[in-house]
């Protein structure tokens, strides 16, 4: 069977604007989460957020392209330059139609509809932009990517809602596998922290006012971060044949369907999830060091998480850490998988593991080694990153340490 | 505005059963309202008295809204429109 390794990494989120700070930011425990600088925060019970601060996009793009480059467009261009660089991949010839881009996304455009609709609604103006619709249309940054790099092959953007990214990313990798492409960029991008978007996750109930605790006792919910993950997924021996150097490798993907309710989770579909992947790796549950959780810091996700994860792992559980990077760098929607994805590999290459900050009081239902606090070290040689999805829709990877 | 009147009838639309039929120490389970339709009844309580209600449904029983029967959430809505009077 074919495999698939990582050769490139890039990213944009709110502790750093590129891998290495964000690794630096993962090992100092450092939290991305601030005062929300967004307009009419006052109408907002929503004050914090994990902004992506200190970004000029007129240093990254020009005219034109800020024209047509919505924030969660910007975001995974950014992401994917650093992505392609680091991977040194070269797209012209025949590669180009075997080589394709796969997104997670769940807002899109959100920030472009929100501006045009307080244009249209609020300050009744009757006449938009022309570009409006490719702006915010949610395939806009996957398609802007492929056209930067001439990718030909399979390009699509993937959108269930907080597993968008994982579900992404185990497409691009079951796609390499199968041999129906041979190199894709994938991972995902979000943007919500506009009036409009928080105004609508503030009605849900479920979001922190102070902080993200995960697995904390005295958690009180999400905090909603912006930016994006992308990385270059390549066939093994293509990558080896042109000398790349090679990050992680992707072993296995697995999703299930909870086909139980719209908001809560369900313990049995994360389990399901958790063992298919390991299941698809084709590897034993005591080769797992690491679980990248999902961990958004509600009671619901939490409890329900480290129960499916304990159901999976049994005497197991107890030799694993497992922790929420979500309480640094806050939770990305659909482009949270990919950014949390960079926490396995820098479990896997540094053996150092992303600690879950924020942790202050332990919760009997959460009994897990979550990594409180500071960061760790210790040797993985196979990490998991979880997602489950509102709808009930779970996504787990897997990745093994790459030694040649 | 009569505010128990009112806050019974949003509370038995969520049941879908009619007013006449809620008992005052029924709590939201004795109703079959789950935490979907207790978010949507805050939101209808809010709507209708112009309040703020502080709920975190990560915490429901850990807020200063008492939702622990029919009565409780009457009670509380009561202090908060005449808190905002």
């Amino acid at each position: 069977m074919r495999r698939v390794v990582i050769t490139g990494a890039g990213t944009i989120n709110a502790l750093a604007h590129d891998v290495d700070g964000t690794y630096k930011a993962f090992r100092e425990g450092r939290c991305g989460i601030g005062p929300l600088d967004i307009r009419d925060i006052d109408r907002l019970s929503v004050k914090i957020g994990a902004q992506v601060r200190g970004f000029d996009e007129t240093t990254h793009f020009n005219r034109r392209q800020i024209t047509l480059y919505d924030r969660f467009t910007q975001f995974a261009m950014i992401a994917a330059r650093q992505a392609m660089h680091q991977s040194g991949l070269e797209t012209g010839g025949a590669l180009a139609d075997r080589a394709g881009v796969v997104l997670g996304t769940s807002g899109g455009g959100l920030t472009t509809q929100d501006e045009n609709y307080r244009a249209v609604y609020e300050e009744g103006k009757n006449r938009v932009h022309p570009f409006i619709v490719p702006k915010l249309m949610s395939n806009a940054a996957a398609s802007q990517i492929s056209m930067e790099w001439n990718l030909r092959g399979p390009s699509f953007t993937v959108s269930t809602a907080c597993a968008s990214s994982n579900h992404a990313m185990g497409l691009a990798f079951q796609m390499i596998r199968s041999g129906l492409c041979d190199a894709m960029l994938t991972g995902g991008s979000e943007s919500m922290l506009c009036f409009g978007g928080i105004k609508a996750w503030e009605g849900l109930r479920v979001m922190a006012q102070d902080a993200c605790r995960p697995f904390s006792a005295n958690r009180s919910g999400m905090v909603q971060g912006e930016g994006a993950g992308v990385f270059v997924f390549e066939e093994r021996e293509a990558a080896m044949a042109r000398g790349a150097e090679i990050l992680a490798e992707v072993i296995g993907f697995a999703m299930t369907s909870d086909a139980s309710d719209i908001v809560l989770p369900s313990q049995e579909g994360a389990a399901r999830a958790i063992a298919g992947a390991l299941r698809d790796a084709g590897i034993a549950l005591t080769e797992v060091g690491y679980i990248n959780a999902h961990g958004t810091g509600t009671a619901a996700n939490d409890r329900t998480e480290c129960a499916a994860v304990a159901e999976v792992f049994g005497s197991h559980t107890n030799n694993l850490m497992i922790s929420s990077t979500k309480s640094m760098h806050g939770h990305l929607i659909g482009g949270t998988g990919a950014v949390e994805l960079l926490a396995c590999i820098m479990a896997l290459r540094d053996g150092v593991i992303p600690p879950t900050i924020g942790y202050e009081t332990p919760d009997p239902e959460c009994a897990l080694d979550v990594v409180p606090n500071e960061a760790r070290e210790a040797k993985v040689e196979v990490a998991l990153s979880n997602a489950f999805a509102f709808g009930g829709l779970n996504a787990v990877i897997a990745l093994r340490r790459y030694s040649g | 505005m009569d505010i128990k009147a009112k806050v019974i009838e949003i509370i038995a639309a969520q049941a879908v059963t009619n007013p006449s039929d809620i008992r005052l120490d029924y709590s939201l389970d004795d109703l079959g309202i789950d935490s979907l339709g207790l978010v949507e009844s805050i939101f209808a309580i809010e709507e209708t008295f112009d309040i703020s209600v502080p709920f975190n449904a990560n915490e429901p029983s850990a807020g200063a809204f008492d939702i622990s029967s029919v009565a409780a959430i009457i009670a509380a809505v009561e202090g908060l429109v005449r808190d905002r009077a």
